[in-house]
């Protein structure tokens, strides 16, 4: 007979080892289901997690890539684990995404074909912007009018991604493109590209902007006011009020941070590995990234490690589902189990596991 | 599907370990898909012709396929990761690969590449469509003969050059036999969604349309159509890209197919025996490329010959589904009498034809 007990604080040595033990477990779940597909499961999960980094023939070209996919990841996981720490649930930072790409877009092709490198930054500004004023939408409605901002947040994303659309067939088409949908390419117009900083690594500025994120997400959490009051704030929201913390700002702030970070990762990818605005741009980043939030333990230095975990789930799925032929169903449910994991292995942490008969006193 | 064998994939995980530096002389061809295979629809009928690929030359190929790819970024890494693993010719088979495809096709000048629908070619970058105004000729012809509300609903997926040409081709063929023809255009900003397509196609239906035309994937508007046809009014369907026979013969009453097979296994070829060269194609009925699908016996007789003999005369280039007199939407003058389109006009089309009411939305 197993029993939970309830541990009087979390264990911290779970706290930290759950991630570990999730991945294992993600591991032999998803070897059982590829094997019961017919495909070796051993070789699968060497194409997942170890072709990438060391393979030969790959490494050289899936490394860099790496951070290119984990970089939007990790930046807007960032900002979403600022407000989930303070129990604001912004669920829409896929909109948010959006929105930052098709602002920054537009302000860099109304300028088009001006010739000065000053154009990038200034898209990058407008986007993170674009990115935030998405955001304030359920912050207001949420702080003004009580409602719910996981709805309002989520609902946003249908709303940002017809945009998206029209904007692709409409205005920011390409006048040169033949009719066809989508924008001029941004990343071959050097006023407005997001290029490569060095070569063949991967960094581009989304990267470092992701980088510098952790960092000052770190040091909010950990040496700033407003970082204990969010952390207060999702703990104790009794005794956060009594500490003088105000809700409706932390709201406004949490989602204003969240929605300029994603509004960021939109913008530093339309500009770079992207290049370009179009029906399908989106492609669940702001989504992805709830869960790299949750694997990262809302930990920025957590959330860095998620997002390139993350990213090679990605990445070797995609070599493993052609080279071994592998349906790209099964790679998104291999993905879905390590959250499953994650979640269900959280109850170690706030449990004890006995063994054994329950005494009757206990 | 999902042929190999457990041992066949362990063997495929020996063969990738060394198959970087290892000389075989099959031809290895690579195949990116914006769907899942099993869609029913554009990339079903993508993955049939990777089939008969492989039922055509056998051992002498082996081919490779990555799944609901999306477009842009990932496209891009998906593509160098398929030419890093030996590709000699890679298929991508969606409009918005066209930049990933010409980005990767720079970077690896041995491996070829064959690009659909869209409109960039490089030295080792081919492109190639289908007419499939040519069967929706066909399509308006029985439309406007079949219908009795005189209302044709049409669902359209994005306002680009191929849907526009598709809507016009469907309207002047059905108008030609029927004066008093009546499009109604539903715009689904999607190429497949199968409850945004049902809603449409209800809509349509209540708004008394008895004919409904799909530029949209999923068979979902056949069984709406299927499920309103009960009470005395009977609605007929066309299948799309695929033949939908499921619901023949009513109300689906015929289709237009993609077939891309004898292309595919043209271009192959052609790369088996070196003499593959860059082109740009737009193959019609005559090529097989776009095939009409078995009409159902729902359809009279005489309306049926009539549609075949559409067919055979597009096919024996005797007749051409834009051939003046026709005007534009706002009365000016398109094509003279007896004057037909030419290919440029016709892949930039981006404005209605003479009695078609409604906004091409922007």
């Amino acid at each position: 007979m197993i029993s939970l007990e309830k541990r009087p604080t979390p264990s911290r040595v779970w706290t930290y080892a759950t991630p570990f033990l999730a991945v294992a477990l993600t591991v032999i779940a998803g070897g059982l289901m590829f094997a019961a597909l017919g495909k070796d499961p051993v070789a699968a999960i060497r194409t997942i997690f170890y072709d990438p980094l060391f393979d030969p023939q790959f490494a050289a070209y899936s490394r860099p890539q790496l951070l290119v996919k984990a970089g939007p990841l990790i930046l807007i996981a960032t900002g979403l684990a600022l407000g989930f720490r303070a129990g604001v649930w912004n669920i829409g930072a896929e909109g948010q995404y959006i929105i930052g790409a098709l602002t920054g877009a537009a302000v860099g092709l109304a300028l088009y074909p001006a010739d000065t490198r000053m154009i990038f930054p200034l898209m990058v500004i407008v986007g993170a912007l674009g990115g935030w004023a998405w955001a304030m939408i359920p912050a207001i409605l949420k702080t003004r009018f009580n409602t719910n901002e996981i709805l309002v947040s989520l609902l946003l994303v249908y709303v940002a991604e017809n945009l998206l659309a029209s904007m692709a067939v409409g205005r920011l088409r390409n006048p040169e493109g033949g009719g066809f949908p989508g924008s001029r390419n941004l990343s071959q117009w050097d006023s407005a590209a997001n290029p490569e900083l060095i070569a063949n690594t991967g960094m581009h500025w989304g990267v470092v902007a992701a980088f510098i994120a952790v960092i000052f997400a770190y040091i909010l959490l950990n040496r700033h006011l407003t970082g204990f009051h969010i952390r207060l704030a999702g703990q104790a929201p009794r005794a956060a009020r009594f500490a003088g913390v105000e809700p409706t700002r932390l709201v406004v702030l949490c989602l204003g941070i969240s929605g300029a970070l994603a509004g960021l990762a939109g913008i530093f990818e339309v500009t770079g590995p992207a290049g370009q605005i179009s029906i399908d741009f989106n492609v669940g980043y702001g989504f992805t990234a709830i869960i790299v939030a949750f694997l990262g333990r809302l930990h920025p230095i957590g959330i860095a490690l998620a997002g390139l975990l993350m990213a090679l789930t990605y990445i070797g799925g995609e070599l493993a589902s052609f080279m071994l032929g592998i349906p790209a169903a099964a790679i998104q449910a291999f993905q879905g189990m390590l959250l499953f994991f994650l979640l269900a292995v959280d109850v170690l942490t706030n449990y004890r596991v006995r063994l054994g008969r329950r005494e009757a006193s206990a | 599907m999902l042929r190999r064998t457990l041992l066949g994939a362990a063997a495929t995980a020996l063969v990738m370990t060394t198959g970087a530096f290892a000389q075989d002389d099959k031809t290895k061809v690579g195949f990116v898909y914006v769907g899942p295979v099993g869609d029913g629809g554009w990339t079903y009928e993508h993955e049939q012709g990777r089939l008969a690929v492989v039922e055509e030359y056998g051992d002498q190929v082996e081919t490779v396929f990555q799944e609901s790819v999306p477009e842009g970024a990932d496209a891009e890494r998906v593509m160098t990761q398929m030419a890093l693993s030996g590709a000699d010719l890679i298929f991508t088979t969606s409009f918005g690969y066209m930049d990933p495809t010409m980005n990767v096709a720079e970077k690896f000048p041995d491996v070829k590449f064959e690009h659909a629908t869209g409109y960039k070619t490089a030295e080792n970058v081919a492109n190639y469509s289908a007419r499939f105004y040519e069967g929706r000729a066909v399509q308006g012809f029985i439309a406007g003969n079949m219908t009795e509300t005189n209302k044709i609903g049409y669902i359209a997926s994005f306002p680009i050059p191929e849907v526009i040409r598709g809507i016009n081709a469907a309207y002047l063929a059905a108008k030609k036999v029927n004066p008093e023809v009546e499009f109604n255009i539903v715009w689904a900003f999607t190429w497949f969604d199968p409850a945004k397509e049902a809603d449409a196609a209800k809509a349509l239906i209540e708004q008394g349309a008895d004919v409904i035309l799909q530029h949209t994937d999923s068979t979902a508007p056949q069984a709406a159509a299927a499920e309103a046809s009960t009470d005395g009014t009977q609605i007929i369907t066309f299948g799309q890209a695929s033949d939908m026979s499921e619901y023949a013969p009513l109300p689906r009453v015929s289709s237009i197919i993609d077939n891309w097979a004898p292309y595919y296994i043209e271009r192959v070829g052609a790369v088996m025996d070196g003499t593959w060269e860059s082109q740009s194609v737009w193959h019609g009925i005559a090529e097989g490329m776009v095939g009409i699908g078995e009409i159902s016996d729902a359809v009279p007789e005489d309306v049926k010959a009539g549609a075949l003999e559409i067919r055979d005369a597009i096919a024996a280039g005797e007749m051409h589904p834009f051939t003046g007199p026709i005007n534009r939407q706002d009365g000016s003058v398109w094509l003279e009498e007896g004057e037909t389109a030419d290919d440029g006009t016709l892949l930039g089309m981006d404005f209605y034809v003479e009695g078609l009411t409604g906004e091409i939305p922007n």
